[in-house]
C-alpha cells in the first residue's frame, strides 16, 4: 500500500474536520475540489454518486468521506479518511466539553451559537453550488433540485426518503424512455 | 453524575451501537437524550442539555459530537471513545459495503442516470436545510452578510475554507458576542429541537 497517498488522504480530509460546522454540509465545496480537481482521487462522476450513495446509506453524512477514501486507496483509504474527518473535531469538542458544560449558559455560548450559525449556512450554500454545477448536464436535476427543496418548504412532514426515492425514479424513467 | 455507579463502558457501548444502526435520517441527538436520560437514566436532564447546544457549535456531526460528551461525562476520555466507535461501528461497516458494491453497482444499467435523480434530490433537501437554518438565524443584517461573504469566498472564489473561517469565525462571533444577552439561563427547550 502507497503510505504517500495515505498521508495525502489525511491531510486533506482532517483539516476540513475542523470547519465542518453542521457535519459534512460544510465541505462538500472544498472536498469536492481537492479530490477532484487537484488530487484526482475520484472524477467528477464518481464524486456525485458517492455524494449520492453517501446520502442513502444509513449514517452520518461525513461517512461520505470513507467512500472517498475507499476510491483514493482502497480499504487503507477508507480508514484513513473517516480517521481524518473524526478525529479532529472529536477531540476538539472532547477538549471543550468540560468547560462547556461548567460554565453553562453563558453569554459566550449564545456568541458561539448566533455567530457559527451563519458561517455554517454560508458554507452549505457553498456545497450546494459546488454539486449542482457537478448535477446539472442538463434541465432535469436542476429541475429536480428545486422541486425538492420547494415541496419540503411546502409539506415538511413528508418523510425524506420519498424525495430521494422521487428523484430516482424520475430519472430513470427519463433515461429509459430515452428521452 | 454519581461517582458510586459509574456506567460500565460496554453498557455505553451497546447503547451507542444501537443508535449507530437505526440512524437514518439524522434526528439522533433527541434519541441519544432519550436513552440517556429518559431511559437509562445515567444523566440529569440538567447535565445534558448543554452537549445539545455543544454538540451543535463544535464542528463535526451532532449526533457524534453529543455521543462524545455523554460518553466523556460518564466516564472521561475512555468513556468518549467507547461511545464514538459504538456509535460509528455499523455506519462505518456499511459504508465499506457501499464502497465495495459501487464498482459493481456502476455495471447495472441506467445506474448512473438514476443516481443523478438521488444526488438532485438530496442537493435539494440541503438546500432546504440551509434556507431553514438562514431564515432562523438571520436577525439582522450581520449575520446575512456573514452568509453572503462566506458563501461567495468558498462557493465562488473558491478560496481555501480554513483561511476563511479563521477570518470570518471570529468577527462574526464578536458581532454575535454584541448582540447576545449578558446571561441567559440555559434554555430547558425541548431536546427535539436539537436534531
Amino acid at each position: 500500500m502507497n503510505i504517500e497517498i495515505l498521508v495525502r488522504i489525511f491531510l486533506i480530509i482532517a483539516p476540513l474536520s475542523l470547519v465542518s460546522f453542521g457535519g459534512a454540509s460544510s465541505i462538500y465545496a472544498p472536498l469536492q475540489h481537492q479530490s477532484v480537481d487537484i488530487e484526482h482521487w475520484v472524477t467528477a462522476r464518481e464524486f456525485l454518486d458517492l455524494f449520492a450513495i453517501s446520502r442513502v446509506m444509513p449514517g452520518p453524512g461525513s461517512l461520505f468521506a470513507t467512500l472517498i477514501g475507499w476510491q483514493a486507496a482502497g480499504l487503507a483509504g477508507a480508514i484513513m479518511a473517516s480517521i481524518a474527518i473524526y478525529l479532529p473535531s472529536s477531540v476538539l469538542v472532547f477538549a471543550v466539553g468540560h468547560v462547556w458544560s461548567r460554565y453553562r449558559g453563558r453569554r459566550w455560548h449564545t456568541a458561539l451559537q448566533n455567530g457559527l450559525a451563519p458561517l455554517g449556512s454560508g458554507l452549505l450554500f457553498a456545497g450546494v453550488v459546488t454539486l449542482a454545477r457537478l448535477a446539472s448536464d442538463g434541465p432535469l436535476p436542476v429541475a429536480i433540485i428545486l422541486a425538492v427543496a420547494g415541496l419540503m418548504m411546502w409539506r415538511p412532514l413528508l418523510h425524506p426518503v420519498w424525495f430521494l426515492i422521487g428523484g430516482a425514479a424520475v430519472c430513470y424513467l427519463v433515461h429509459a424512455a430515452g428521452w | 453524575m454519581d461517582q458510586t455507579a459509574r456506567v460500565p463502558l460496554t453498557s455505553i457501548y451497546r447503547v451507542f451501537f444501537e443508535i449507530g444502526v437505526f440512524s437514518f435520517g439524522g434526528g439522533l441527538v433527541p434519541w441519544i437524550y432519550r436513552e440517556v436520560v429518559d431511559i437509562k437514566k445515567w444523566m440529569t436532564k440538567e447535565d445534558f442539555l448543554p452537549g445539545i447546544a455543544l454538540s451543535q457549535v463544535m464542528p463535526g456531526v451532532s449526533s457524534t459530537n453529543c455521543a462524545i460528551y455523554v460518553g466523556q461525562m460518564l466516564r472521561g476520555a475512555p468513556g468518549a471513545v467507547t461511545a464514538l466507535i459504538a456509535m460509528l461501528t455499523a455506519p462505518f461497516c456499511i459504508a465499506l459495503g457501499a464502497a465495495f458494491a459501487y464498482k459493481w453497482l456502476l455495471g447495472l444499467p441506467g445506474f448512473q442516470e438514476t443516481m443523478i435523480g438521488v444526488a438532485a434530490a438530496a442537493i435539494g433537501m440541503l438546500l432546504r436545510t440551509g434556507i431553514e437554518a438562514a431564515r432562523m438565524t438571520t436577525k439582522g443584517l450581520a449575520p446575512m452578510a456573514i452568509i453572503a461573504v462566506t458563501f461567495v469566498a468558498v462557493g465562488v472564489l473558491r478560496l481555501p475554507i480554513v483561511p476563511v473561517v479563521a477570518i470570518i469565525g471570529p468577527i462574526s462571533v464578536a458581532l454575535a458576542w454584541r448582540s447576545a444577552p449578558d446571561s441567559v439561563p440555559e434554555t430547558p427547550s425541548n431536546p427535539e429541537a436539537g436534531a
